[in-house]
C-alpha cells in the first residue's frame, strides 16, 4: 500500500497545475443562454487541445499523452480543483474515441479521432429511448439495408449535447428476428441531415442539457458501422464501461468543493457549533473522503489487474446518493435563498435527483452489485 | 498510488485466515462463547506466531512491523470472532510504546509482546472506564481520559469490576485507579489513541465483511415461494446495501492504518474516520444479515448474533460513531478558521 504519487504521477500533476495556473477560461457568459456558454467550453477545449491537454489517455499515436489510469485520475481532479469546465466535445473525448480506438477500422480511426480531439466535431450518444432506459437492449430504432446503406427510424432521448453534435453514436436493430441482444448495431450517425430532428428537453431545473432525437429515415453508409453488423451490443458495452472511468474523479472533487463551501457558510452562520449540523456535516465528510478512497482503490484493480472491481458502481451509487444528501442539507443552511429558483445552490439540489437516474439508476447499480459482485441469483422477470 | 497489500502482507493475510478457519471454528467459538471463557490454547498458540508483539518494536520483543500489518491481523481476528484478547493487548500497547517513558516501555512491552501479560485500553470518564474490552484477565491497564491524558496501570493499582457485556467471545470489565494508584502516561495528547482506533476499525471491517459473507451464502441457499430469497430485489439490494457499507469502513480503515504509518499527522482525522465509519457499518450490516437470515438469524442456535454483538461492543468502543463525526466537525472548524486567518 502506497497512498503517494509516484515522481512521474507527481510530475504529470504539477505540469497541469502549471499550466492551468496560467490558462484559465475566459469568464463564463453571463448571458446568451445555453450556445453562448457551449461555445465558451468549446473555446476552451480549443486551448487544451492546443496545449495537449484534451485527452492525455489517449495514446500518443493518435494526439494523447499515453497517460496511465492514475495519470487519467489526476488529470480529471485538477480539472475539478481548478473549477475550469470539461473540454465541450466531452462524449466524443470520453466515450467516442475510446470505443473507436477499440472497434474502429483503421480508416474510421483515421477519419474520426482528430476532429474529435479539436473539438471540431462533436459528439452525442443515441442509446436511451422511451421505452429502453435501464432495458437498454430492447431498443426499437431500426436500421433497414438499402444498397450500400441504411435507412434509420426510430426515437431517441436523453442525448445531451445533440444540437452541437456532428456525430451520434447510435445503437439500432438491424435483425428483429434474432435474440434481443444480438439484433443490434452500432452506427456513426451524421446528425447534419433533414431526417434528424433535434428537440430540447426541459428539466426540472428549467434548462435543456439533453434532447430527444426524431429520427425518420435517416441514411447512414456501410462504411460507418463500427465492430460489424449485429455487434452492437458488446461496442455498446465498450461506450458504458467508458463512461465513469474518468469522469468520476471530477465528479468526487465537484462533490468535495461543494461540501467546502458548504461548511465554510456553516461556520460563518455559526452552525457548525450546532451539534445536529455539525453531525450532518461530518458525515457528509466521511462519505465524501470514502468515496475518494474507493475511488482510488477501484483504480488499483485497474491498474493492476487491467480491469475495474466492484468499486465503479460503488463510487457511482455513493456519489449519487451523498451529493443528493448534501444540496439538501445545504437547503437547510444557506436557508430561502436556497429556495429561490435560479441561484446556484437551487440549481445543485435540483440538478441533483439527476444524479441517481443518469449514467446507470441507483436501483441498476444495486442488482450490478447484488449479481455480478455478490453472485446472488437474478430474478426471472416475465417478458 | 496503490492500495493493494505487499506479498508479504498478503502471505500473512493468507495464513492467518487459513489458521483461524481451522482453530476458531464456529462451533469452537461457540462453545467458549456459552462458557464466557477464552480460548487460552488458542491464545497461547497466536502469541506462539508472534501476533501479539507483530507491531511492537523488535527492541521490546515485537516483530516491529506496521499498522498495516496489524490491521490485517485485526481484521481476521474479527472476521473469525476467536475468543482471545487480541485486541485489547495490541490497544494497550500501542499506547505504550508511542506514549511511553522509556521506562515504561521497558517494563511492559515485552511481556505484551510475548502475549503473556494482557493489556486493555479504555476510555475514562471522571477516572472510570465503563467499558474495557479484556478488563477480566489483563495485567495493565491504559486509561484515557476526555481530555487525552492517560493512566498507566498494572493489574494491582485497579479497581475491577468485570460486566457480562452482550458480546461473550471477550471479557469486559469497569476499571478505576485505586485511589491514585498508577502513572501518567504521555503529555496529555495520547498519540497511540489513533492507532487503537484503526486497530477496532480493522476487526469491525473483519466482522462485517464475515457477515455480508454468511448472508450471501444463505440468502442463495433459502428458497420461498419456490426460489432463492436471494433473487428478490428486496433482499438483493439489502446485500448491495451491506457490501457498500462494508467496503466505505474498509477503505477508510485502510487508509487510517497508511497514515499511520506513512503519514502521521493525518492520522487523528484518518482514524477518527475510520472508526466513525466503521461504527456504522459494523452496526447497521450485522443487523442487516440478522434480518436477511428471517427468523433463523434471531435464534441463539444461527451463529449470526454472535457478530452482531461483537460489533455493537466493537462499535461503542473508544467512542462511537458520533462521538468521531464530533471530532471530525471540530478538525473541520479548525480547518475553516485556519483558512479564515490566513
Amino acid at each position: 500500500m502506497d497512498l503517494t504519487f509516484s515522481e512521474q504521477e507527481t510530475a504529470f500533476r504539477d505540469e497541469l497545475r502549471g499550466w492551468l495556473a496560467s490558462n484559465q477560461p475566459d469568464p463564463e457568459p453571463a448571458d446568451g443562454g445555453e450556445d453562448a456558454h457551449y461555445a465558451w467550453r468549446r473555446d476552451w477545449q480549443r486551448r487544451l487541445y492546443d496545449a495537449g491537454w484534451a485527452a492525455p489517455a489517449w495514446p500518443s499515436e493518435y494526439g494523447g499523452r499515453g497517460a496511465s489510469p492514475t495519470e487519467s485520475a489526476i488529470y480529471f481532479e485538477e480539472i475539478g480543483r481548478a473549477r475550469v469546465p470539461m473540454a465541450a466535445n466531452v462524449l466524443g473525448l470520453l466515450l467516442g474515441g475510446p470505443t473507436l480506438m477499440v472497434w474502429g477500422t483503421p480508416e474510421q480511426k483515421e477519419r474520426y479521432l482528430a476532429p474529435i480531439l479539436s473539438g471540431e466535431e462533436i459528439w452525442c450518444q443515441g442509446f436511451s429511448e422511451p421505452d429502453a432506459g435501464s432495458d437498454l437492449a430492447s431498443l426499437k430504432t431500426r436500421a433497414v439495408k438499402d444498397g450500400d446503406e441504411w435507412v434509420v427510424t426510430g426515437q431517441k432521448v436523453w442525448t445531451s449535447g445533440a444540437q452541437y453534435s456532428k456525430w451520434c453514436m447510435l445503437v439500432a436493430r438491424t435483425d428483429s428476428e434474432a435474440a434481443k441482444h444480438k439484433g443490434l448495431t452500432y452506427f456513426l450517425m451524421d446528425m447534419e441531415q433533414d431526417a434528424v430532428q433535434v428537440r430540447p428537453l426541459r428539466q426540472i431545473t428549467g434548462e435543456a442539457e439533453f434532447n430527444e432525437l426524431f429520427i425518420e429515415e435517416a441514411r447512414i453508409p456501410d462504411e460507418n458501422i463500427v465492430g460489424g453488423v449485429g455487434n452492437g451490443w458488446k461496442v455498446a458495452l465498450t461506450t458504458l464501461m467508458n463512461e465513469r472511468a474518468g469522469l468520476g474523479f471530477a465528479l468526487q472533487i465537484r462533490l468535495r468543493q461543494l461540501l467546502d463551501d458548504l461548511i465554510g457558510i456553516a461556520a460563518e452562520r455559526g452552525l457548525l457549533e450546532d451539534p445536529l449540523y455539525a453531525d450532518a456535516l461530518a458525515e457528509l465528510h466521511v462519505r465524501c473522503e470514502s468515496i475518494r478512497l474507493l475511488a482510488w482503490k477501484g483504480l488499483t484493480d485497474v491498474e493492476r489487474y487491467g480491469q475495474p472491481g466492484p468499486e465503479g458502481s460503488l463510487v457511482k451509487w455513493l456519489w449519487s446518493d451523498t451529493n443528493q444528501r448534501l444540496t439538501q442539507l445545504a437547503v437547510d443552511i444557506v436557508g430561502p435563498e436556497a429556495l429561490t429558483f435560479g441561484t446556484s445552490w437551487s440549481y445543485e439540489f435540483l440538478r441533483a435527483r439527476g444524479n441517481t437516474i443518469e449514467g446507470g439508476t441507483t436501483e441498476v447499480l444495486k442488482n450490478i452489485v447484488a449479481e455480478r459482485v455478490l453472485g446472488l441469483p437474478r430474478l426471472k422477470v416475465a417478458v | 498510488m496503490d492500495f493493494g497489500f505487499t506479498d508479504d502482507q498478503r502471505e500473512i493475510q493468507r495464513t492467518a485466515r487459513e489458521l483461524l478457519t481451522g482453530r476458531a471454528s464456529a462451533a469452537r467459538v461457540r462453545e467458549h462463547a456459552e462458557a464466557r471463557r477464552n480460548d487460552d490454547a488458542l491464545w497461547r498458540e497466536l502469541c506462539d506466531l508472534g501476533w501479539a508483539g507483530i507491531a511492537i518494536a523488535e527492541e521490546h520483543g515485537g516483530q516491529g512491523l506496521g499498522q498495516i500489518e496489524l490491521s490485517i491481523l485485526c481484521e481476521e481476528l474479527g472476521r473469525s470472532l476467536a475468543p482471545v484478547p487480541f485486541l485489547s493487548t495490541v490497544m494497550a500497547a500501542t499506547v505504550i510504546e508511542q506514549d511511553g517513558t522509556p521506562e515504561q516501555r521497558e517494563r511492559w512491552l515485552p511481556g505484551l509482546a510475548s502475549g503473556e501479560t494482557v493489556g486493555a485500553l479504555g476510555a475514562a470518564v471522571d477516572g472510570t472506564a465503563e467499558l474495557v474490552v479484556g478488563g477480566r484477565e489483563a495485567g495493565v491497564f491504559v486509561l484515557i481520559d476526555e481530555d487525552g491524558a492517560g493512566r498507566l496501570l498494572s493489574a494491582e493499582d485497579a479497581e475491577v469490576n468485570v460486566v457480562e457485556v452482550v458480546d461473550p467471545t471477550r471479557s469486559a470489565a469497569r476499571v478505576s485507579a485505586i485511589g491514585d494508584a498508577g502513572e501518567q502516561i504521555g503529555d496529555g495528547a495520547c498519540a497511540g489513541l489513533g492507532r487503537a482506533l484503526v486497530s477496532v476499525s480493522s476487526e469491525l471491517v473483519g466482522v462485517c465483511d464475515r457477515a455480508l459473507g454468511m448472508t450471501v451464502e444463505y440468502v442463495k441457499d433459502r428458497k420461498q415461494f419456490g426460489v432463492p430469497v436471494g433473487a428478490y430485489q428486496a433482499v438483493s439490494h439489502r446485500c448491495a446495501q451491506m457490501l457498500l457499507e462494508t467496503e466505505q469502513a474498509r477503505s477508510t480503515a485502510a487508509f487510517a492504518a497508511w497514515t499511520a504509518d506513512s503519514d502521521p499527522e493525518q492520522l487523528a482525522e484518518a482514524a477518527a474516520m475510520a472508526k466513525a465509519c466503521a461504527s456504522t457499518a459494523g452496526r447497521e450490516v450485522t443487523a442487516s444479515a440478522i434480518q436477511a437470515h428471517g427468523g433463523i438469524g434471531f435464534t441463539w442456535e444461527a451463529d449470526v448474533h454472535w457478530l452482531y454483538k461483537r460489533a455493537q461492543v466493537d462499535a461503542a468502543l473508544l467512542g462511537g460513531a458520533k462521538r468521531h463525526r464530533a471530532r471530525l466537525a471540530a478538525i473541520l472548524a479548525d480547518r475553516v478558521g485556519a483558512s479564515a486567518a490566513a
